[in-house]
């Protein structure tokens, strides 16, 4: 049965209810479970999933945190990496394991997979897979929101490796001499695809943050601990307030660590393809990097703290746990009975 | 002596050879060279092999720039479509340079990428876009077939005093062949006859090659005796072959995984109208759909030219008289 979402309380910007607490872990879940079954559709159905996939592990409390700050008619605009996002906006898992899929009734009937989900009608127009720019049509959605005065503000996500896109730079100097109305969440994985970001950034390189790229267009930047939902909330919060405003856009950094390989393993079909090891294993050798990030694993943290503070007991977390499972089960389920599209479809929806 | 190697093993050993051979070669791109194991790091260095961020418009502009001035860069850029984030360097700089410096600055750079990547990567990642540049003078394109084309083109490409887009069909990436050892280079600029027949011509490029051979194999034992032509070169095209064997066989059939008036196959077919008017009784062209690549297998399978699309171009083309050259 597909989990009924509960309604997603109010956010206010500084206090954050009980109630909201667990609607932020209940979402961490779901994107970890939707996530965990995606990888493991690999082994168990080989072949359903074609092309490359690319998962939200590590990033929940980002996401979730980032999310929880969001109101109701706010466009939610990420990259390529894209299932944990429409998860928290309440889009049915069964059509979005079912695009993953490439069945007729996925999200976008098969057209797009993995790499390009859109849910508009729940303000998520849609991503690119081509990376850094789906940070220029953010900023597009930012444009509309602003001159149609609609009191919408956009949450941007993109990749370490996408801000040294040249789409990033003319992206944010425009939104900042424009003032729109955007928060962009530069999600530093630490890693852009298979190269640790230390290899490859500026900043880094001199040991600064990545988000001293913010000073580069007078706006400003934050560095946030992104395994931790809560640090999220707050300092996105504080870039919402300032979009909503009418004062600009703000780059905020959530750093965290990708707990799963960049994407399957690339190969020529009909060789089968699955997760492999971390790249921190597989490319440095750096076990250690790994299992430190890996015990910082933001789930893990979140229930240990709403326990420690009684939001929660171990029984409702393991409720709402075993609740996640269940409804991702069924998305699996669903999709693995729906019909794959009939070939001549292909020729629709390529123009208005 | 040849030995078979697979095609991706054939680029590197050229770019290997050719970093050996001349020191001005350097070979840098998003996701290589990460560690100091990495081999081609190991035998050049880190000045001659580096690790770029994704940044297509400088890795693209530094690898002309650095051209002008006395290097020979590879740019390694994984898949053609990330290309497009730099097209002005593509198709307004590097070609262009030469030209209006009225012939005194050279741009000898190898932009490499991968392309029609048809194995349920979707819109943005499966397409050929050599159509765009093969209409750009001064700018050459390659599109070997086979992992000894790989191999002798890219030596070419790189020691080509112009700038040079060398696509590979990644869905040929793990094919095997037998590749010279030692100094081996395919000039650019020369059609290759991947299978030599009578009643009709095949013209195919990259992938399809392997498709348009599988098709004659079939075809041949229902008595239809295929001609394969593979143009290897895009820009500048060896049409004079292509047209010789049209004339012999008097019946074409173009095979080509773009779409229809994005194909190198449109291209050919004009030429082919020009020069071979009155030799053809009949052309047929077997291009990709006019959609983007969808996702979904049975979508993509739908759209993207196969071994039974061309089998009945061939018997279509084969209802015609040819006509006598
Ligand atoms: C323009 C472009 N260049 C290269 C790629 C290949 N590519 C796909 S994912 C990726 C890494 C992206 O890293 P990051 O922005 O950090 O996002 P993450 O994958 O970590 O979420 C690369 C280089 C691409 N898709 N588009
Ligand atoms: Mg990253």
């Amino acid at each position: 049965m597909p989990q009924k979402t509960a309604k997603r309380p109010a956010p206010r910007s500084s206090k954050i209810s009980n109630h909201q607490l667990r609607w932020i872990y209940t979402q961490m879940v779901r994107i970890r479970e939707f996530e965990e079954a995606v990888k493991r559709t690999f082994i168990e159905h080989p072949g359903v999933i074609r092309g490359h996939s690319h998962l939200g592990d590590g990033a929940e409390a980002s996401i979730v945190g980032a999310l929880s700050t969001r109101r109701d008619r706010d466009f939610v605009m990420p990259s390529y990496r894209c299932h944990g996002y429409p998860i928290v906006l309440g889009t049915p898992l069964r059509n979005m394991m079912a695009e993953v899929f490439g069945r007729k009734d996925g999200l976008c009937h098969g057209f797009g997979g993995s790499m390009h989900l859109a849910d508009p009608s729940r303000y998520f127009p849609g991503t690119s897979g081509i990376i850094g720019q789906s940070i220029a049509h953010a900023t597009g959605a930012a444009l509309t929101a602003q001159i149609k005065n609609s009191g919408q503000i956009v949450y941007c996500f993109f990749g370490d490796g996408a801000s040294k896109q040249g789409a990033f730079f003319e992206s944010l100097n425009m939104a900042a001499v424009w003032k729109l109305p955007i928060i962009y969440v530069l999600e530093n994985n630490q890693y852009q695809a298979y190269t640790h970001f230390s290899l490859e950034d500026a900043n880094a390189a001199a040991g600064d943050a990545l988000s001293k790229k913010a000073e580069a267009f007078s706006i400003p930047g934050a560095t946030v601990d992104g395994t931790d939902p809560l640090a999220v909330h707050k300092v996105v919060a504080k870039a919402a307030d300032r979009a909503r405003a009418g004062k600009g856009p703000s780059l905020v950094e959530t750093k965290f660590y990708r707990l799963s390989a960049h994407g399957n393993v690339i190969t020529v079909p009909p060789l089968p393809t699955q997760f492999p090891e971390h790249e921190a294993v597989a490319v440095y050798g750096n076990r250690k990097e790994f299992e430190q990030w890996k015990s910082k694993d933001p789930i893990k943290r979140f229930r240990a703290r709403l326990i420690k503070d009684r939001v929660l007991t171990v029984a409702s977390a393991t409720k709402i746990e075993s609740a996640a499972r269940a409804e991702v089960d069924d998305a699996v389920q669903f999709a693995l009975a729906s019909p794959l599209p009939a070939p001549e479809e292909a020729l629709q929806y390529v123009y208005a | 002596m040849p030995k078979e190697i697979m095609y991706g093993d054939a680029i590197a050993a050229a770019i290997i050879e050719e970093m050996q051979r001349d020191p001005n070669v350097i070979f840098y791109g998003q996701n290589m060279a990460m560690t100091e194991r990495d081999p081609m790091l190991k035998k050049f260095g880190k000045e001659r092999v580096r690790i770029a961020p994704i940044s297509e418009t400088a890795e693209i502009g530094i690898g002309i720039g650095a051209a002008m001035t006395g290097l020979r860069p590879v740019v390694e850029l994984w898949m053609s479509e990330f290309m497009l984030v730099a097209f002005d360097q593509v198709i307004n700089e590097a070609p262009r340079l030469r030209y209006m410096s009225g012939g005194q600055v050279n741009v000898p750079v190898v932009l490499k990428a991968g392309y029609g990547f048809c194995a349920g990567w979707a819109g943005q990642h499966s397409n050929c876009i050599y159509h765009t540049m093969m209409g750009i003078p001064g700018l050459k394109v390659v599109v070997p077939s086979t992992p000894a084309d790989a191999k002798g083109l890219m030596a070419a490409a790189i020691r080509d005093d112009n700038p040079v887009v060398y696509l590979h069909p990644y869905m040929l990436t793990l094919d095997k062949g037998e590749v010279p050892e030692g100094e081996y280079v395919v000039p650019i600029g020369l059609s290759d006859i991947k299978r030599a027949g009578s009643d009709v011509t095949i013209v195919a490029i990259g992938w399809m090659v392997k498709k348009a051979l599988a098709a004659a194999e079939r075809l041949a034992e229902e008595g239809i005796s295929t001609e394969v032509v593979d143009p290897r070169t895009l820009a500048p095209l060896d049409i004079t072959t292509i047209v010789n064997s049209v004339k012999k066989t008097g019946r074409v059939v173009l095979v080509d995984q773009a779409p229809r008036h994005s194909s190198a196959a449109a291209v050919i077919a004009g030429e082919i109208a020009e020069h071979a008017v009155g030799s053809v009784g009949a052309l047929r062209m077997v291009t990709a759909l006019d959609t983007p690549i969808p996702y979904s297998e049975p979508l993509e399978n739908y759209v993207v030219p196969n071994e039974d699309k061309i089998i009945e171009a061939v018997k279509s083309v084969m209802a015609h008289e040819a006509v006598a050259a």
